[in-house]
């Protein structure tokens, strides 16, 4: 061994050989494929390898395609608005009030916990507390509140609301807490002493400073909501319809080459939102921070 | 500052009481209801305690549970093996990193991309690259293929988080003192960095285990758990659900703290180990 010598250059290569590949052949060639296809025609659960623009004029006609994106736009800006407001408060509770660090490992732990329980079991654990016969229609009932069960609470928009804010509230007060806790303290001690506010620490210091984790939070909410088809399915009872649940049901009707044009323009846009927020933040610099 | 806590510190801490109850709440609601009686339904009140849910999963032709136990052997398998190939493949990429060389650019955002882009399109375009090439879809390289397009830009980021932190000094000294590139990683980098790379198997097991989005195309024959557990949401009216739910998660938990307790136990062995050494 001691007589073979790389150059570092070569070394570096060698080590991300592996790695490159797997990306390459399986993330970026199968994503060109996607745009290749999505100019295809098909016919029976079979893909006809000729130029093709039905599926484009298709699904840039149908008001359907606008529908689906209205409903995501929304249940997104109410997931991000809540996931902010709640994340937010839980990382500045967590980094700049909780003063042992146990008490804050312990915290943050208690935290991950609920998410070593599976995807799919923690969905259905909403039905014994917001179905026709759960906890919440049972409790209002027994104070009087409501003399009738609340139908709306399970398989409908709002139980697909309360399960995204749960399982991506994490997913948004991580990052931010990570931004949080780089803060130094006597940066916070400065403007004290200066005679700021809590609240003005919270607006004219902190916020300015935990910018790049508020977006990095942001980029996990929009890829989450934007493509995601199960959990829209499995908590709206299958009655709502956002161009994530669209692809999975062309899919599984084995119309690859429309599916594959829906997938190009959901991409873009996921992309182009990521892109836009990359532009705050150089998340390169920001890990090795 | 003073001991005393501001007004803010309560409310601040009620909210962050309200927030784990919501996030515990319906976690305790599947533990507690998969000890529902026999008669009991999928909603509160219990009607009594019993272990009739475990017992339907286990005997043979238990109803409303698929073909959960083979879907659970598959699940374990595929994450092993997604681990293990996570925490080298990681390694060896998070190594390269520690230089700036051509290219490396193009291999760090081909990662960020493979994390930002939604699950279903990298599932869905590998699937269509099978296709065009004429080949099916087989667990033990498409399924575990797709799995790391999700698993290692995780690990990635831990390599890059876990070697940023490194005091580059003990490597230095490590150098003077003779040490050749091998015994560098195997004495000096390796111990420092060990953590991180339990942290890589880790994160290659939770995130193949619990994945769908991209590997459910992939796979070929044979559900994973994730995708047995999503088919029979639906169909589900009894709390059989629940007790495989309860099941699971004593078995990540058990999973979890054990890592722990073993990575633990290394560290302080190493640290014997060097005290010994230098006495």
């Amino acid at each position: 061994m001691s007589s073979m010598t790389v150059s570092p250059r070569a070394a570096s290569w060698l080590q991300a050989t592996p790695f490159t590949l797997i990306m390459t052949c399986l993330v970026m060639v199968p994503l060109a494929i996607i745009v290749s296809v999505s100019f295809m025609d098909f016919g029976f659960a079979e893909i006809i390898p000729e130029f093709y623009l039905g599926n484009w004029t298709d699904l840039l006609r149908s008001s359907l395609t606008f529908d689906t994106y209205k409903t995501v736009f929304r249940q997104l800006a109410i997931v991000w608005t809540i996931t902010l407001l709640l994340g937010f408060t839980i990382s500045y509770y967590l980094i700049f009030h909780v003063r042992s660090n146990m008490w804050r490992a312990i915290f943050l732990a208690a935290c991950a916990i609920p998410f070593w329980t599976s995807g799919p079991i923690r969905m259905i654990s909403w039905v014994p507390l917001l179905g026709r016969e759960g906890l919440v229609n049972q409790a209002l009932m027994g104070t009087g509140v409501i003399d009738q069960p609340i139908s709306w609470l399970l398989y409908s928009e709002f139980s697909v609301i309360v399960v995204y804010v749960n399982m991506l509230t994490m997913a948004m007060a991580g990052p931010i807490a990570n931004s949080m806790a780089k803060i130094s303290p006597s940066i916070i001690q400065a403007a004290r002493d200066q005679g700021a506010s809590e609240w003005q620490v919270i607006t004219e210091v902190i916020i300015p400073l935990i910018k790049p984790g508020i977006v990095v939070g942001t980029i996990f909410i929009i890829t989450a909501v934007m493509g995601d088809g199960f959990l829209v399915r499995a908590m709206s009872g299958n009655q709502m319809n956002t161009p994530a649940v669209a692809i999975m049901n062309e899919i599984n009707a084995f119309q690859f080459p429309p599916a594959a044009a829906k997938s190009v323009v959901l991409l873009l846009v996921v992309l182009g939102m990521v892109g836009l927020l990359l532009r705050f933040v150089d998340i390169r610099k920001e890990l090795a921070r | 500052m003073g001991t005393r806590r501001s007004a803010s510190y309560y409310i601040l801490s009620a909210v962050f009481a309200a927030f784990l109850l919501f996030l515990y709440g319906p976690m305790l609601c599947v533990y507690l209801l998969s000890f529902q009686g026999p008669e009991g339904g999928m909603s509160f009140p219990m009607r009594g305690f019993s272990l009739v849910w475990f017992e339907t999963l286990f005997t043979a032709g238990g109803r409303g549970v698929g073909d959960i136990h083979n879907s659970f052997i598959r699940s374990l398998r595929l994450g092993a093996i997604v681990a293990v190939l996570t925490m080298l493949i990681g390694l060896a990429v998070g190594m390269s990193f520690r230089r700036r060389y051509p290219g490396s650019n193009f291999v760090f955002y081909s990662a960020i991309i493979s994390m930002i882009v939604p699950g279903i399109f990298v599932g869905f375009g590998i699937s269509l690259t099978l296709n065009m090439i004429g080949m099916r879809p087989q667990w033990w390289y498409s399924g575990i293929g797709a799995q790391l397009t999700w698993s290692l830009p995780f690990a990635m980021l831990i390599m890059f988080i876990i070697l940023g932190r490194m005091d580059k000094s003990y490597e230095e000294a490590a150098t003077d003192l003779g040490a050749s590139s091998f015994q560098r990683f195997q004495y000096v980098i390796l111990p420092l960095i060990l953590p991180g790379v339990i942290g890589m198997f880790m994160a290659g097991f939770t995130s193949s285990y619990e994945e769908a989005a991209r590997a459910g195309l992939n796979i070929g024959t044979g559900n994973t758990m994730p995708m047995e557990l999503t088919g029979l949401l639906g169909a589900a009216t009894t709390p059989v659900m629940f007790a495989v739910g309860t099941l699971t998660t004593l078995f990540m938990f058990t999973l979890v703290i054990s890592t722990l307790l073993v990575s633990a136990r290394l560290a302080k062995r190493r640290q014997l180990r060097l005290t010994a050494q230098h006495a």
